[in-house]
This record gives C-alpha cells, structure tokens and sequence, in this order.
C-alpha cells in the first residue's frame, strides 16, 4: 500500500492546480463576457486594415 | 433589449448630430496619461456588431484598445490624446446605426460582481474539497467491507481534514456572515441551521480523526456546500440579470445640464455641482435638471413622470419647473433654486427608500418554516442526549455524539435549495416571456395578491396620443401637416405622421405652449389649442363635437375656411381588455387610480369595465388609498409607470412597471416586464402561484424527509455513508420537483377564450365617430 503515500498527493497537487488555474481565470476576466467569446471567434480577423489575404495561386504558380 | 432601447433619450448627440452632452466630462484618465470611457451601447445583438463597431473605432486616431462586452453592451474605449475625443468615438458608432449613453459604474453594480465572484470561488473551493474528500470518503467505507488497517484509515482521515478544515473556512462564508448578520438583529434564517450543521459536523469529524474514530463526515459537510453554492449562485445570477437591467438605466440619471456662465457661454456640468442661482439652458427635448425657475424662454413641458398628467404644460417667464419633467418645445433658460437631494425629484425617491423599508419586513415562507424547525430541531437532539445519557446508560461523550448526529442529519439542506433552486427556474420562465423579478420574496408576495390597481397613462395606454379624429377637409389635414413638421410637440408629430408626405413649410413661427403660425399668401394661418387660434366656447362646438372630454383637441384656422378639429385620445396597450377580463374571471379585484384628471379616466374605466376608478390623485393620495386596502386585508399588486406611481408601487404589497417606466420606477418595482402587452401580467401571477405551490411542496417534502431520519439518528445508526445518502437524496428530488415549474400551463383556458383583439384599439371609439 506504499503506492498511496505517492498517489494520495498527486491527486491533491493535480487537483490544486486545477483550483488555482480556476481562480486565475476568475481574475484575469476570462468570465466576463461568456456570449461575445463564443461570436468573437467566428470573426478571425481582427484587423481587416493591415492583413492582406493571402494569394495562395499565385504561391502555388 | 426594450429596457436598454428606452433609455436611449439621453444620446449625447441630438436628431442634428449636434453634440448634446459632452462626454469628456466622463472619461477617466490614468497616470501614463491613456483615457477611457465606458459606453452603453443599444441594438448590439450578435459578434457581428461587435465587430463592426471595433473595427470602426479602431480607425480612429489615437486608439489603443476598443471592446465591446456582449453580455453587458458595454463599450470600453482607450486611447492617449485629447479626452474630447471621446464624442468623436460616441458619434463614430452612433453613426453606424448603434444608439449610445454613457455608463457610469455605480457602486452597486461593482458590489454585485464582487458577491459574484465571492459565490464563484467559494463554489469552486467547495468542489476541489467535495471531490477530493469523497475520493478518501470512498476508500474508507470500502474499508469497513473489506481489510483496512487503522493506520491507514487515520491517514485518510488526517488528510480529509486538512482538505476539509479551511474549505469548510472558505467556502462555508457566505452562510456565515448571513446567520451571524441575522442572529445579530435577533433573527433566524435558513442559514443559522445550515452553518450550525455544517460547522457541528465538521467538529465532531475532527473530534472522530483525533480519537482515531471509525467514522467522519468532512465529506458529508462539503458536499452539502457545494450543493447549496450551486443554488445560491443560480439564484444572485438570475437576480443580477434582473438588477442589471434596471441599473443600466439608473446610471443615465444624474445626467449633465448645460451651465449658463456669465460670459454666455454653456458648460456641461453634473446637475449636482450647480448651486442655487446658477442658470442652466435646457434645449428642447432635454429633461430639465434641477428645480427652479423660467428665467428666459417659454415652452411645453411634459410633466407625466413627476405628476401623471397627460396634455403637457405651458411654461413662461417666472414659471415653477421641476427637475424630471422633459422641455419639449422650446429652449429654456431656468434658474435652479434647488439641486441634487432637494430637488422634489430626490423627495420622491425618499418616500420610495420608506415604503421600501417597510416592504422589508415581509417574510419569505422558508424563514417562516425556519423559525419553527430549528427550535424543534435542537429540542430533539437535547432529548436524545438526555434520554441516552440519564435513561440509555450512556457515557456523556457517547450520549452527545448521538446529539450531534441529530443535528448533522436535519440539517435543512434540502429545504435551503427548496426555496433558491424553485425561484432560479421560475424566473428563469419568466425572463423568457420579457419579465424580470428583481427582488428575492417578491414571486411570494405575487401569488398572494387578490386585488389589482392600475395606474392609467403609460401601463393600461401608451404613452403617445394617437390622432382619432380627424377634420372633414383633406386639405386641412395636409396643411396642418406641412405646418406640424417644424415643430417637436408630440401632438404635432402625430398629425405629421398621419400625411407625412405633405410638403414641410419654411417660416413657420412656434409660440411655445400656445401653437404654430405661418402667414400664407391669403393670410395667418394657426395650429394649436382653440385660445390660440381665437376660438370661441360656442364656435368650438359648432365646428366639433367633444364627447365624454377624453381627448386632446388641436385646431387649425385659415383665412376663408370653417376651423378644422383634430382629435387625440391614448391608445390602450394591446390585450388590454382581455388581461383585464381575465383578472376578473380570475376573482381578481381590479381599480384605477390615475394621477391623470377625472374626466380622463372615467371612460376608459367604463370602457374597460372597471368600476373601481379614481382620477385626480396626487402620489400620496395612492400611498393612503393602497394603505387602506391593505389595513383592510386586502393583498394589493401595484401596476404602475410613473414617477408619481413610484411610492405606491412600493407601498403595495407587489408590484409590476413596464420597462417604459421612468428610471425610478422600475427601481422601485419588484418585477419589469418587456413588449406592449399586458399579457405579462397573468403570466407572473399564474407563474408566481405555482411557484408557491411547489415552494410548499418542497418545504413539506424536504423536512418531513429530515424528519424521517430523526429516529435513525436518535437511535445511533447513522454512519457517514448514510449522511452522505440522505443529504444528497432529498436534494436532487427538491431540484427535479422545482424543475416541473417549466411545464406550467398559464391561466389557460381563460386567456384563449376570446380572440386575439387587434393591437393599437383607440381607447373610446365613441369619441373617434364623435369627431370624424
């Protein structure tokens, strides 16, 4: 059963991290705008004014 | 959103484009010298928005960061350079078609996101220590069937509490502080039973892990948080929403006023920082800041949010005016004898701050049920210590083990989710259906309601005059038409709106509070009331029939022409007639009691088939008139939009506005809802009676299951893995019954019994043939 002196605190660190990963998000605001991330990511490009699309003939030629 | 849409009256620019508020007052400058302002933004409904307005913004010169929040609409904007950009920034993305108002951040709102994210971290502190907790708790009870040595129970039991001590700590919180606020005012509420069984467990389980006893309950302790942390957050996240709603609003008040400085030149400053004697320019279309007096200027003001009246109010030179109504007709130039906290405006909402106190007092059903269950709770386990140590042949630490085992196992947990979890899904329909319920017992005060009043102008009618009686003449009407268009009175916009294709007409004078003058090539040509155009008693009613004195008369006289009448009455919000019919045949009592004058009121009363109406009534008249229903026994739900309805919505027993109600109305109200029609209202009380009804199913279920475990306490038999069970258990059946709510079936044979009325009927069709 010595196994147990090794996992026991492994599922509490890995479970801790997971806590304190939590609380980061919290924090850094990734909540705060639940509907406007799952729209944002339709739009890729956040700045038409500077990205050309990419000719990928012309590269292809 | 209809609640953000209609507070969209304060844009900084006005129909011109011309800058109406100065936003630079607002922005917030930080040390490295990069500004930002927060913005609220109207009709932003999808990513795309999103994207079109931060692009947009991010052209402009100066720029940092530009995001839009689509959950709250708000638009943060940072930028290094001048602060008056920021009305280039506002006017950029009113010009892409998006209305928008400044946001201020008020204290409330930032405490809410606080208790938020309070509720969030105990919750997920809760689960870390729940999980881990039953990971050991498993390991353990598996031991009891299989070989377990002792030292290694114990080294699970030493590692459970540590997990478990400073979560319970943590995350036990909020039910901390609410029993320790409620036992300092000499109170009980649910969370006095739910901390004294939490805390009690995990005493006796670290009492258990330092005797090398066989069993504890950490786990039992936090999983019942984390179970009731769920409930709680679901409920302040569906309340928030509600509170948002209303708190978007109630930060436009307080708007800036245009300071007259001496060297006549205008100031935007707060309303609150003006001293008495200061002069203030109020443009037409802007509602007056402050309390004082016409020095320049004369004009129409709409005085309905302070007083309820409909047909708005001449002002001139030396005329009273108070901060709240609107100018709508000409430019003013007021002095303001007071601001801020004197203004009647601030005198109102304090009468609203009393009767809420009052309001306070009531009772939710669950601390009701509270009140008697943990007396008796506690009784129980002190005969079972008792019994077992005097009569059982106990030893005190065995006799009170067997105690606390009482308290652990009627420790309400499934009747502190009774209550939250069925509100969460009732409010949950609700908002669906455009009604949000603010406050937390108000689902409770609804379902008792029997008697119903109403307010008149803007609940039961709209707020605008619809144009029903319209002269003989085609030609007088597109005359009156052209000459309308230069005015901004309601009234003129309306008969605008009935031939708007009629040419506009230059040179039109505007006498403010009287009417409109134009001097055609045959002569002066007048619109407005019939002292304006020099009308007689007797020519009046030569030329136009005014019947039962319902509507507001508008007249145009020409040179060589008979006088031409146009007639306005209130619509009636759609569906009127049958919420009301409905009502009644609900049992319901329903009256009217309108701010707005007698002769108004009767008809529509009459035509509605109310005969409980009262007109002329001045807000404390409503208080006094509610309060005496109420010391009559009667359980009154107020249904009003006013300013002037304000108090006595929160005198009533419940209360409903429209979310086209004035800012502090809808403060006020316990419940808003959205749209036209008044279908909301059977739609809350039908939802409301049925929460009640599965609130008290719950209840009933929920401590007579608690109570089932009683003998099995008193009597020694509980172990840990039987705790955890009979927590759990009554929980999820709680949450499952609350779910049934969603399935509820509205008043249902009554509101299809009649047809669907068309919307928009004018409210007394007598008087439209009347006048035609």
């Amino acid at each position: 059963m010595d196994v147990l002196l090794f996992l026991v605190p492994m599922a509490l660190v890995l479970s801790t991290v997971g806590l304190l990963a939590f609380f980061w998000a919290l924090k850094s605001g990734q909540f705060d705008d639940l509907q406007g991330a799952a729209e944002r990511i339709l739009y890729t490009d956040d700045h038409p004014e500077h990205s050309e699309p990419p000719n990928t003939l012309d590269e292809k030629q | 959103m209809a609640a953000l849409d209609a507070s969209f009256d304060t844009t900084p620019h006005d129909q011109d484009g011309r800058l109406k508020l100065d936003l630079s007052t607002a922005v917030e400058t930080d040390k490295q010298g990069h500004h930002t302002i927060n913005l609220l933004v109207g009709n932003v409904h999808c990513g795309g928005c999103v994207r079109k307005i931060e692009d947009r913004l991010t052209k402009e010169p100066g720029i940092e960061t530009a995001r839009v929040n689509l959950s709250t609409r708000r638009l943060t904007v940072t930028w290094q350079g001048d602060t008056y950009h920021a009305n280039d920034f506002a006017k950029a993305v009113e010009d892409l078609g998006y209305p928008v108002a400044l946001y201020r951040m008020e204290a409330v709102v930032e405490r809410d996101k606080n208790t938020e994210r309070d509720l969030l971290m105990a919750l997920a502190v809760s689960f870390f220590a729940a999980a881990n907790l039953m990971m050991l708790a498993w390991a353990v009870w598996a031991g009891h069937f299989a070989t377990m040595g002792q030292a290694t129970r114990d080294f699970f039991h030493w590692i459970a509490a540590l997990i478990a001590v400073p979560s319970v700590y943590y995350a036990g919180q909020p039910f901390f502080r609410s029993a320790i606020a409620a036992l300092r005012k000499g109170r009980s509420n649910m969370d006095v039973p739910i901390s004294v069984g939490v805390i009690l467990t995990t005493l006796m389980s670290l009492y258990e892990t330092w005797t090398g006893g066989p069993h504890v309950y950490f786990d039992g302790a936090l999983s019942l948080l984390f179970i009731l942390l769920i409930g709680r957050y679901l409920d302040h996240k569906v309340r928030g929403t509600a509170r948002s709603a209303v708190h978007d609003l109630a930060m436009l008040a307080g708007q800036p006023v245009q300071k007259l400085l001496s060297d006549g030149r205008l100031q935007p400053v707060a309303s609150d920082s003006l001293a008495s004697g200061d002069r203030i320019q109020v443009a037409a279309g802007e509602r007056i800041g402050v309390d004082g007096i016409v020095r320049e200027g004369g004009s129409s003001i709409d005085t309905a949010l302070i007083d309820g009246e409909t047909t708005p109010k001449d002002v001139t030179v030396g005329a009273k005016v108070l901060a709240g109504t609107m100018n709508l007709t000409g430019p003013l130039i007021v002095e303001a004898k007071s601001v801020g906290e004197a203004t009647v405006l601030a005198e109102i909402v304090r009468l609203l701050e009393a009767a809420e106190q009052k309001k306070g007092r009531y009772m939710a059903i669950a601390d009701k049920v509270v009140r008697w269950y943990s007396p008796t709770v506690h009784a129980l386990s002190l005969g079972a210590f008792l019994g077992w140590w005097l009569f059982g042949g106990m030893d005190v630490p065995e006799a009170l083990m067997i105690a606390v085992c009482v308290l652990i196992i009627t420790c309400p947990c499934a009747l502190g989710l009774a209550v939250p979890i069925t509100q969460v899904v009732a409010a949950g329909r609700l908002s669906r259906k455009g009604i949000l319920v603010k406050s937390e017992t108000a689902l409770e005060r609804f379902a008792a309601i029997d008697t119903i009043v109403f307010d008149k102008t803007g609940t039961l009618t709209t707020l605008e005059p619809r144009l029903v009686g319209l002269p003989d003449d085609e030609s007088a009407l597109t005359l009156a038409s052209s000459i309308a268009a230069s005015s901004k009175h309601p009234l003129a916009q309306s008969i605008r709106a009935a031939a708007s294709d009629a040419p506009r007409i230059k040179d039109v004078e505007d006498t403010p509070g009287m009417g409109l003058s134009w001097m055609s090539e045959d002569g002066e040509v007048r619109l407005g009331s019939a002292r304006w155009c020099g009308l007689s008693d007797t020519e009046t009613a030569q030329h136009g029939k005014t019947i039962g004195g319902l509507e507001t008369e508008v007249w145009l006289t020409r040179p060589g022409h008979a006088p031409a009448r146009f007639a306005f009455s209130p619509l009636l919000r759609p569906q009127t007639k049958q919420v009301i019919d409905t009502l009644k045949a609900r049992g319901f009592d329903v009256a009217i009691m309108s701010g707005d004058r007698a002769r108004f009121v009767g008809p529509l009363a009459e035509q509605l088939g109310i005969t409980d109406w009262q007109g002329d009534m001045t807000p404390a008249d409503k208080i006094e008139a509610i309060e005496t229903m109420k010391a009559g026994g009667k359980h009154v739900l107020m249904v009003g939009d006013g300013l002037n309805d304000t108090p006595a919505l929160a005198a009533a027993h419940a209360s409903l506005a429209p979310t086209s109600a004035a800012d502090i109305s809808r403060r006020a109200a316990d419940a808003v809802f959205q749209g036209g029609s008044l279908q909301a209202l059977p739609e809350l009380l039908a939802t409301s009676s049925g929460t009640r009804r599965i609130v008290l199913q719950n209840i009933t279920f929920s401590v007579g299951y608690n109570l089932f475990w009683v003998p099995v306490a008193i009597l020694g038999l509980v172990t840990p893995w039987i705790a955890a069970i009979a927590m759990a258990a009554s929980s999820i059946l709680v949450t499952l019954n609350a779910l049934r709510l969603d399935g509820l079936k509205p008043f249902k044979r009554l509101a299809t019994r009649t047809g669907t009325n068309p919307a928009g009927q004018p409210v007394a069709t007598t008087a439209a043939e009347g006048a035609v």
